[in-house]
């Protein structure tokens, strides 16, 4: 009987969704040829898609209701990267394991291969970065692309105008950024969440469209070209050389970035992010210095976006303003959001899946934005704390006598 | 020897064209356990709220004595954070703990102003670091085992039962090292039972010198372990005494018209 | 003299058009406390059925009033519809989440229309069929106000009226501002509020879609991401008057259009975007409250 009631909402659902998608899937018109196509077959497609979408849903709905009732077996279905992650030693042989692997990558696979993984590592630094301001301290800062594009227009500049060298300019752009990003913090962060959230995103498109307006000093929309790649102690490198060397040198970056922002985490300054984020007044009636703390989180998060678009601009050696969009910015947050807000595994994870599977599924790579904003509705609505949850460190106590 | 530790005058409290603290003296001495209380409504968590800074009040001055001097501090014009530090630290009417850590850091969080690391020590693990970070959880976990909550160490602070979370956020508020420690309503929603642990608790904390000033609703609490007692009603102070002097105090009697104080 | 009135009148034409899409902005906010991100794409899809369905009428060789009527009543409806299923989807399940989960899904939401129309449509610009005709009485002063100003101006009024009567003496509009007042004693009224918040994502989405119409028509043309700038620029707008406030929105759009119009007449259109951009963080910076909006006191 259930079973049949599911049914019939599906097919209302499924009926529902072909209205609604109809003018824009359907019909497509030529205004100039004056041609109408109707392509039916996409009703068709909306109505499998939103039927059998509903019935998934209301299996998990009915299976959840079921799964609350009896609370021991929530526990045990939990699932194996847990028991990993609880584990020290099996997660020190995997984390060997791990890096052995990213060690001979490129001796593996090609070139392409490289440079691609390269892209991954750099997301997952950037969405480490970011995770330290939205999902330990909180703030929804989506802007932060801009933080992105002072760093790589530092190099691009410095290099341009004084010829200065990439480890000269690494700190110079991650400072700068920071700066940047206390500049901006100071008057903002004592704004409301959404408002703030709005705030950045205004101040990331005002630097992207100064650097589009202001030609004297950025070169305008065409950009800058001919960056020098990172160079070492002199020597000069074929493409190819230099594209692992670039690849190691994000590896060396995936890894300092982890052990800092683990060691963050677990700290006086981390905790007091986390309590930030629960509850803002308990917070400073804790004795808790809000605007520093917030301003701490703020300018972190800016230092590291700063040092990753260092390297952006020396691995593509060229950069223009529309690299910096907004949708950069939410691609970001994407990577967090899926990962697990505050879960310094879970955006690694979410940077590698979101970032190399439009890669290797060239296929799906149109659907690739399409896919990031539905990835955010989905996990807001089922999964808000992401694909794994930030665990807390725990504590043992011995029994002094 | 100036005995008190805190000392309000006139504090008034406006907003918009409502008046809901009313020139309000009050005074807390040192080890003593005050009480706040009044009707719904009578402004008393208004009254915590201005002096721990979340309000700003409208006029009149706060002052707390400060460690190791015999003159006070002024809190006026602090920020909630500048009065923790300053050593008034309190717990929130409706629970405000942070729900996804766990219960030891909700306590270490209540340390961070008596601790000093930053991001570089955060980083680096120095030796100064690692020392306060341990002492950080040794405090924390000694106020817990005070507290009786030592077997949740490792529990999110929002699994707990009502009346351990109401226990917490007491921890919480000790881990700052208050001169005075302000309470409200620690055991409202309370069944009888826990009430009576809770009732051990703020008593055990005060025997340990602890000045505690409290509202709260619950009258056989309030008179079993008062000093003294201030009644507001309409944001004025409309008696001040012993618990006996204000359990015969007809201005009281009135302002809870009819409730039985005797309770 | 002549110039300076063409720039007011290009301004007041911005700003009522913005004004349209802010109306969504600042109810959806005073309703359930919402950033509806989402909102730009609405109009932008209100923008592209008006496109599709006057095409698909002129090459049936419909006459223009009918094209007209017809583009609009469908850009209408469907936009109401997109913007009812998105509440469903995106928002309702997160009522009671912490206030960053709605917005992010928001974004989602965003982010997923703009591609979905991209992917489904064109990435290309779109000539939008000429809607509004050059009336013959506006000839004299054609080269300083256009009739398609004339006529967005008159519109939006209309609209505006319309809206003012709804929200002030129907039963739904009594609701919605009970509803926006509080929400659980609205509940304990015997108010539906689900039904409530389901009507205000609905006119909010009309309204949208009515901009859409009026400023593809004016413009000339469309594509996939004019939801995200017009939707920052009518959240500023709705920001600047005062977010919750539907008065304060209108008027927020008519100072936004203006500032706009006289900016880039007068000083630089380089910086068209920035201007807005910059008045947005400017006010949220230094009066978050906006015009006519009331500061928010906070609850311990």
């Amino acid at each position: 009987m259930l079973l049949i009631k599911e049914l019939k909402k599906a097919l209302g659902v499924a009926l529902w969704f072909i209205f609604l998608t109809f003018p824009i899937m359907v019909i497509k018109v030529d205004p100039i040829e004056r041609i109408i196509r109707y392509r039916w077959e996409n009703a068709a497609y909306v109505a499998i898609v939103a039927f059998t979408a509903y019935l998934v849903m209301s299996f998990f709905k009915m299976r959840k209701l079921r799964v609350t009732a009896d609370k021991k077996e929530v526990k045990k279905s939990q699932n194996v990267i847990y028991s990993i992650l609880n584990n020290k030693k099996q997660l020190t042989v995997l984390s060997f394991a791990i890096l052995a692997i990213a060690i001979i990558f490129p001796h593996f696979f090609s070139v392409y291969q490289t440079n691609v993984m390269t892209t991954a590592l750099m997301y997952v630094v950037l969405g480490l970065g970011l995770n330290i301001v939205v999902g330990m301290a909180g703030l929804l800062d989506l802007g932060f692309v801009a933080f992105y594009a002072v760093g790589a227009y530092s190099y691009a500049l410095l290099n341009y105008h004084f010829g200065l060298g990439f480890w000269v300019v690494l700190p110079i752009g991650g400072a700068l950024a920071a700066i940047f990003g206390i500049i901006l913090g100071f008057p903002v962060l004592r704004l409301r969440g959404d408002y703030l959230a709005i705030v950045t995103l205004g101040f990331g498109e005002i630097i992207r469209l100064i650097l589009e307006n202001w030609g004297e000093f950025s070169q305008g929309p065409s950009g800058i070209s001919n960056i020098s790649r990172p160079g070492f102690f002199g020597m000069d490198f074929s493409l190819e050389t230099s594209i692992m060397y670039m690849y190691y040198i994000m590896v060396i970056g995936v890894i300092v970035t982890i052990f800092i922002v683990n060691r963050l985490q677990d700290s006086r300054l981390g905790r007091a992010w986390i309590a930030l984020r629960e509850d803002e007044i308990a917070c400073q009636a804790m004795g808790i210095d809000k605007r520093k703390t917030k301003l701490a989180a703020f300018s972190l998060g800016a230092f590291w976006a700063g040092l990753i678009g260092v390297v952006f601009a020396a691995k593509t050696t060229f950069i223009n303003p529309a690299s910096f969009t907004f949708l950069e910015s939410a691609i970001i947050l994407s990577i967090v959001v899926l990962g697990g807000m505050g879960s310094i595994i879970g955006v690694i994870l979410g940077a590698f899946i979101l970032i190399l599977m439009p890669e290797y599924l060239r296929a799906l790579s149109e659907f690739r934005m399409l896919a990031f904003g539905g990835v955010m509705v989905a996990m807001m609505v089922f999964r808000p704390q992401g694909m794994i949850a930030n665990i807390r460190r725990t504590y043992k106590f011995e029994k002094q006598e | 020897m100036d005995n008190q530790i805190l000392k309000v005058n006139g504090l008034t409290m406006d907003f918009g064209g409502i008046r809901a603290l009313n020139s309000l003296d009050l005074d807390v001495n040192r080890g003593e356990i005050v009480a706040l209380i009044g009707p719904n409504g009578a402004g008393k968590t208004t009254f915590f709220n201005c002096i721990t800074g979340i309000y700003a009040p409208t006029e009149g001055e706060v002052y707390l004595a400060s460690p190791g001097s015999d003159t006070k501090v002024s809190l006026k014009g602090l920020k909630p954070n500048q009065v923790t530090e300053k050593g008034l630290a309190r717990t929130f009417q409706n629970i405000r703990l942070f729900a996804k850590m766990t219960v030891l850091e909700n306590v270490m969080i209540g340390r961070h102003c008596r601790t000093k690391a930053t991001v570089l020590g955060a980083v680096f693990r120095n030796r100064t670091t690692r020392d306060e970070e341990q002492s950080i959880l040794e405090t924390s976990y000694d106020i817990l085992e005070k507290v009786g909550l030592e077997q949740y160490v490792n529990e999110f602070a929002n699994n707990l039962p009502y009346g351990a979370q109401r226990r917490l956020e007491v921890a919480r508020a000790l881990a700052t090292e208050p001169l005075l420690l302000l309470l409200d309503e620690p055991a409202a929603g309370m069944n009888p039972q826990e009430t009576i642990e809770l009732e051990k608790l703020i008593k055990e904390i005060s025997s340990e010198g602890q000045s505690i000033l409290l509202i709260e609703h619950d009258m056989t609490l309030v008179m079993s372990l008062s000093d003294r007692i201030f009644v507001m009603d309409y944001g004025k102070k409309i008696a001040e005494g012993t618990p006996v002097e204000i359990r015969e105090n007809p201005a009281v009697i009135k302002a809870y018209l009819g409730e039985d104080v005797d309770a | 003299m002549d110039y300076f009135i063409e720039l007011l009148f290009s301004g007041l034409t911005r700003g009522s058009i913005y004004a349209l899409i802010a109306l969504g902005y600042t109810m959806v906010y005073g309703i359930i406390g919402l950033i509806n991100f989402a909102h730009g794409e609405i109009y932008m899809i209100g923008a592209f059925t008006a496109f599709i369905v006057a095409t698909v009428l002129s090459i049936y060789g419909f006459p223009l009033l009918a094209i007209i009527v017809i583009a609009g009543v469908a850009a209408a409806v469907w936009s109401s519809a997109y913007g009812y299923t998105i509440e469903k989807i995106a928002y309702k399940p997160l009522r009671h989440a912490p206030r960053l989960s709605p917005l992010i899904s928001a974004i989602g939401m965003s982010i997923f229309l703009q591609n979905y129309v991209l992917l489904a449509q064109t990435s290309d610009f779109l000539p939008f069929p000429e809607l509004i005709p050059d009336f013959e009485f506006m000839e004299p002063v054609a080269h300083i106000v256009g009739s398609s100003d004339l006529v967005i101006l008159i519109t939006t009024t209309v609209v505006m009226l319309i809206l003012t009567y709804i929200i002030k003496f129907t039963r739904v509009g009594k609701a919605m501002r009970a509803t926006a007042q509080d929400r659980t004693m609205a509940m304990l009224v015997g108010i539906n509020v689900n039904q409530i918040i389901s009507a205000t994502f609905i006119i909010g989405s009309a309204l949208a879609a009515i901009g859409g119409l009026l400023i593809a028509s004016h413009i000339g043309q469309i594509n996939f991401y004019i939801g995200f700038i017009a939707g920052i620029k009518a959240f500023t707008a709705a920001v600047l008057g005062g977010i919750g406030s539907i008065p304060g929105a209108v008027l927020g759009s008519l100072v936004l259009g203006l500032t706009e119009s006289f900016a880039t007449g007068y000083v630089s259109s380089d910086y068209e975007d920035v201007f807005a951009f910059s008045l947005l963080v400017l006010i949220l910076i230094f009066k978050p409250s906006g015009l006519l909006g009331k500061a928010e006191t906070k609850k311990v």
